[in-house]
């Protein structure tokens, strides 16, 4: 029978050792070195466009259209306006899209049918984007018989679902049974209790895959060359080419003007920002909505 | 007021598995009957078919007559219909995580197109004044969220919010197995106080608490009814061997 130490007292206890102590702070620093090699990049870019970019940064570069080569001044409004038109379009077609189609294979998509809506939005998911660029120019750019921004806005669209799609499955499928349960034990019917109840309770994890893929679409460029294809002036018409940013940083990037390059920097900040700027409005706004719903 | 439940010849399976066998009970309005068996007997299965909440789980179904008042419980009436008549309140309580204590309450009028605030405020105040939370919550009742609350305070929530339908039957799925003893003895008052107006089954490990709430108690053993009568009978002179094995503890 092993001495059990059941009195008071007889235990000691050892005191730490060195060995451990020196390992505890060499893991606590590696993790914290970890999440610095992390941020660096980020930081890297943001510094790097700040000082290359803001010196062309001016209330002309955000209200004017763009001026002939040669000429000073000049700016992107158009550009930066197209950006937000495009990704508008290819948010209300995608978004619904990508969420209605989370909700089938979460809710409902326990079947083969589900099992291959799945692997094809994973296949999609790894479709380079020019490829997209090039159905999207196929589909819609062919049909209508010239470039649009509707067509950028498809092209972007289709690249935004399967993230939605799957990202929204994962969200609901984390939320626990017995909240189902518990509204169908109340008699509510199983379309709503997966609209009200469901997926109200992922909303938060719903809305980041969201933001994820609009995140990741509003900076391409290659879908767009020959789908909203660009434009000098402004553009509102859906079925006529637009500018977009990336599109512009890109135009001017390769050009061989000095004043082009700065403004391409310019842009790329720009872009950056606010890429940035609406994924946090919508964090904090779902925020609101979320104490809203809980009020 | 309560109703009775009149079941025959009950059988339900999940998948091939046969889980209930020819069950026939009848459950008295406005007492507490309780349904008690070791782990797997298809207790939770019996009263999952009683608001026919058994047919949600995939390749689960059920056959025989359930029959509540007037109403056909599986023959011409939609599953949504008869939950609304009888309320459950689950094993782990379920609050909606995402919604105040008011909102919690509200659900199942809300969610099914009831939208009068006035009633609803009515309404929601009964339902937990009847589950003994209105005291403890009445100040933060749409600040805080349900999952705030503790585990016993969450529980009494659930049936508060279970309550505000207004069914006529209130299934208790072991309703206090993860719960303190003095939640459990706030649960258990709360069950005598609600006999006067529903018939409650409750499904129970626990046999001091059957014998404390309820009149009646059926004991399950792999998927069959093996006794029902009532619950002084049971736990002191019950009329089969395996109803004694169990009572007395030599299995189960």
């Amino acid at each position: 029978m092993p001495n059990l130490g059941t009195q008071t007292g007889q235990f000691e206890i050892a005191p730490i050792s060195l060995w451990r102590r020196g390992m505890n702070g060499f893991v606590t620093l590696a993790a914290g070195a970890a999440v610095v090699l992390v941020l660096l990049p980020l930081g890297a870019i943001f510094a790097y466009l700040i000082y290359k970019g803001l010196g062309s940064i001016n209330w002309a570069f955000l209200t004017q259209t763009p001026k002939p080569v040669g000429e000073a001044g000049g700016g992107m409004a158009n550009a930066i306006a197209g950006s937000a038109y495009v990704l508008a379009i290819a948010s209300v077609m995608g978004v619904p899209i990508g969420i209605g189609a989370g909700i089938y294979l979460a809710e409902y998509g326990r079947n083969r049918f589900g099992d291959v809506i799945r692997f094809t939005a994973d296949v999609l998911n790894g479709v380079p984007s020019i490829v997209v660029g090039i159905v999207a120019y196929g589909i819609v750019v062919l049909g209508q018989g010239h470039f649009s921004a509707l067509a950028g806005g498809v092209a972007l669209a289709i690249m935004m679902i399967p993230t939605i799609t799957r990202t929204s499955e994962e969200m609901l499928l984390l939320v626990p049974n017995a909240v189902r349960e518990a509204a169908y034990g109340l008699g509510v019917s199983r379309w709503r209790t997966t609209l009200s109840i469901t997926l109200r309770t992922a909303t938060s994890g719903v809305i980041t895959g969201v933001m994820l893929a609009f995140a990741r679409v509003a900076g391409e460029t290659a879908p767009l060359l020959f789908t909203a294809f660009g434009n000098q002036y402004w553009n509102w018409k859906m079925n006529q080419p637009t500018a977009a940013l990336s599109l512009q940083v890109y135009t001017y990037a390769i050009s061989p003007f000095d004043e082009w390059h700065r403004q391409a920097w310019a842009g790329a900040l720009i872009l950056i920002v606010l890429i940035v700027a609406s994924v946090s409005a919508v964090r904090i706004a779902a925020g609101r909505g979320m104490l809203k719903g809980a009020n | 007021m309560g109703v009775g439940i009149k079941v025959e010849h009950l059988n339900a399976w999940f998948g091939k598995t046969q889980a209930l066998h020819d069950i026939s009970i009848d459950v008295p309005a406005n007492h507490a009957t309780a349904v008690i068996g070791p782990s797997g007997c298809g207790k939770s299965t019996f009263v999952r078919c009683l608001n026919r909440m058994h047919e949600t789980v995939p390749d689960a179904r059920a056959t025989g007559k359930v029959r509540m008042g007037e109403l056909d419980v599986y023959n011409g009436t939609a599953a949504v219909q008869i939950r609304r008549r009888i309320g459950m309140v689950f094993q782990k309580a379920n609050p909606f995580p995402t919604m105040s204590i008011y909102d919690n309450v509200a659900a199942g009028l809300k969610l099914n197109g009831f939208h009068d605030r006035q009633r609803l405020d009515e309404i929601v105040e009964r339902s937990l004044k009847l589950s003994a939370l209105w005291d403890e919550v009445k100040d933060t009742l749409r600040k805080k969220s349900g999952a705030s609350l503790s585990g016993g305070q969450q529980q009494r929530l659930c049936i508060a919010r279970a309550l505000a339908v207004s069914p006529e039957v209130l299934l208790m799925d072991e309703p206090c197995s993860a719960l303190d003893p003095i939640s459990t003895g706030k649960i258990e008052e709360l069950i005598f106080q609600l006999k006067e107006n529903f018939t409650i089954v409750i499904v129970t490990h626990n046999m001091q608490q059957a014998s404390r709430v309820a009149e009646f108690t059926g004991f399950f053993l792999l998927g069959k009814l093996i006794e029902f009568d009532k619950t002084e009978k049971i736990f002191t002179t019950p009329s089969d061997k395996r109803t004694e094995d169990y009572i007395t503890g030599r299995f189960g």
